[in-house]
């Protein structure tokens, strides 16, 4: 019994879609959970009833409503709603494939850096546009902070072009490598319980309840990142716009 | 990341990931090239189209259950205060009312109380004046009365004071001296 921990990040293509130069584009398994998750969003806010009194299923719609527009408020105002669709979008597509993405034997979309750059350079880009052509030049003075004395502002404006540049990354990076580290140890210390039973017979299943105790605890924690993560990237997200939105600050 | 796992698992288990790595074309998965442009594409299309629901269809119809519950709620509470104010004013009405009402009971227990005593106070003075008037006839009558039964004495006195003087002194006495005589004694 060998511990795999890397084959549950596989892309399996299912079947080819087309070419694009030498590239061949197929349909992969990281796809179908990508539709799975637009499905599960899809059916979670149009079939949930708007009931004036509302039901359960509706009650986790308007939640999710409601948790993504006091989190755009909060943090880029009220112009902030602007992007309320881009937001929402985002935090539901990334929390929804992250707890699909737990479930034993299932994909998780978020688990690919090029899945997470392509998103995080959205933003980005996003944010860049849409500064330059709401503020002109003026956008340009968010690398200029107010108040620092004239012979280091240099190398603060460096710091700061640096930063913003940085910022696609660090999103990035941030979302992949937790959803990548967390399946990995889970896999990992599961792994541990069949390995220990296996070679070690009866002495090597009793000896494996303290990591299959530590892979419960373990997924409980990860539930609670695949929600945390989601929120992170979408919080980030708003702050990056509110940048866009309200250079002078 | 895998061949630091593998390196502490030993030569063996390294072996095995290398095996396995080498049957998905080397590597670790999410840093295998060949497979970004698929993803790129599938993220493209399927976030595309989760952005086009949410925008067009979710949003709309979520927010829009949201906003007609505060504005059936806020209609409620609209409704609530005008009938309250409503309730309120027809309070103050009831009591105004009734203040007034009480005011011209009032009035008008005064206003019966008062006719009702001059009332009385005339019924006992016509009462009074007839009883006055009758008393004075009865007065009137006694008097008159008595003048003629005096008158009547004068006669029956002089009457008799002829016989008297007839059947004493046999003369038929002059009758005006005999009412003189009477009448003097009448008067002493």
């Amino acid at each position: 019994m060998k511990i795999d921990p890397i084959h549950q990040f596989n892309i399996e293509p299912l079947f080819t879609l087309g070419h694009i130069g030498n590239q061949t584009i197929a349909f992969t398994n990281s796809s179908l959970y990508m539709l799975v998750a637009v499905a599960i969003i899809s059916i979670l806010m149009l079939a949930s009833g708007t009931q004036l009194v509302p039901g359960r299923f509706q009650s986790v719609a308007e939640i999710s409503y409601e948790f993504v527009a006091s989190t755009i408020r909060s943090t880029a105002g009220a112009e902030g709603m602007k992007f309320f669709p881009l937001i929402f979008s985002l935090f539901m597509f990334i929390c929804v494939s992250n707890l699909v993405g737990i479930i034993p034997y299932t994909f998780t979309v978020s688990s690919h850096l090029i899945v997470t750059a392509g998103l995080a350079l959205l933003v980005f880009f996003t944010v860049l546009i849409y500064g330059v052509a709401k503020n002109g030049l003026k956008f340009f003075s968010i690398f200029v902070p107010h108040g620092v004395p004239g012979y280091v502002l240099p190398l603060v404006m460096f710091i700061e072009i640096l930063s913003f540049f940085l910022r696609p990354v660090s999103h990035s990076i941030r979302l992949f490598a937790n959803m990548l580290a967390g399946h990995i140890a889970l896999k990992v210390f599961a792994g541990f319980v069949a390995m220990l039973g296996f070679s070690l017979g009866a002495i090597g299943w009793v000896g494996g309840v303290l990591p299959l105790a530590l892979t419960v605890a373990l997924y409980a924690l990860e539930i609670l990142v695949a929600f945390l993560q989601a929120y992170v990237f979408a919080i980030l997200t708003c702050i990056y716009l509110n940048d866009a939105i309200h250079p002078g600050h | 990341m895998a061949e630091s796992h593998g390196g502490a698992k030993g030569p063996a288990t390294n072996a095995h990931t290398e095996a396995d790595g080498g049957h998905h074309s080397g590597g670790f998965p999410p840093f295998e090239s060949s497979t970004f442009a698929s993803q790129l594409v599938s993220l493209a299309i399927f976030f595309v189209l989760l952005y086009v629901i949410v925008s067009k269809l979710a949003l709309p119809r979520v927010g829009g259950a949201i906003e007609a519950r505060q504005n059936r709620i806020e209609g409620d509470l609209a409704e609530a205060q005008t009938l309250k104010d409503q309730s309120d004013a027809a309070l103050k009405a009831y009591e105004s009312e009734l203040a007034s009402a009480r005011t011209r009971a009032q009035a008008i227990g005064n206003e019966s109380r008062d006719k009702a005593n001059a009332q009385a106070e005339a019924e006992r003075k016509t009462l009074e004046e007839q009883l006055a008037a009758k008393l004075a006839e009865a007065e009137k009558t006694i008097a008159s009365t008595r003048t003629a039964a005096m008158s009547n004495v004068r006669g029956i006195a002089a009457d008799a004071a002829g016989q008297i003087v007839q059947q004493l002194a046999g003369v038929v006495p002059d009758a005006a001296s005999v009412n003189a005589a009477v009448d003097a004694s009448l008067k002493g």
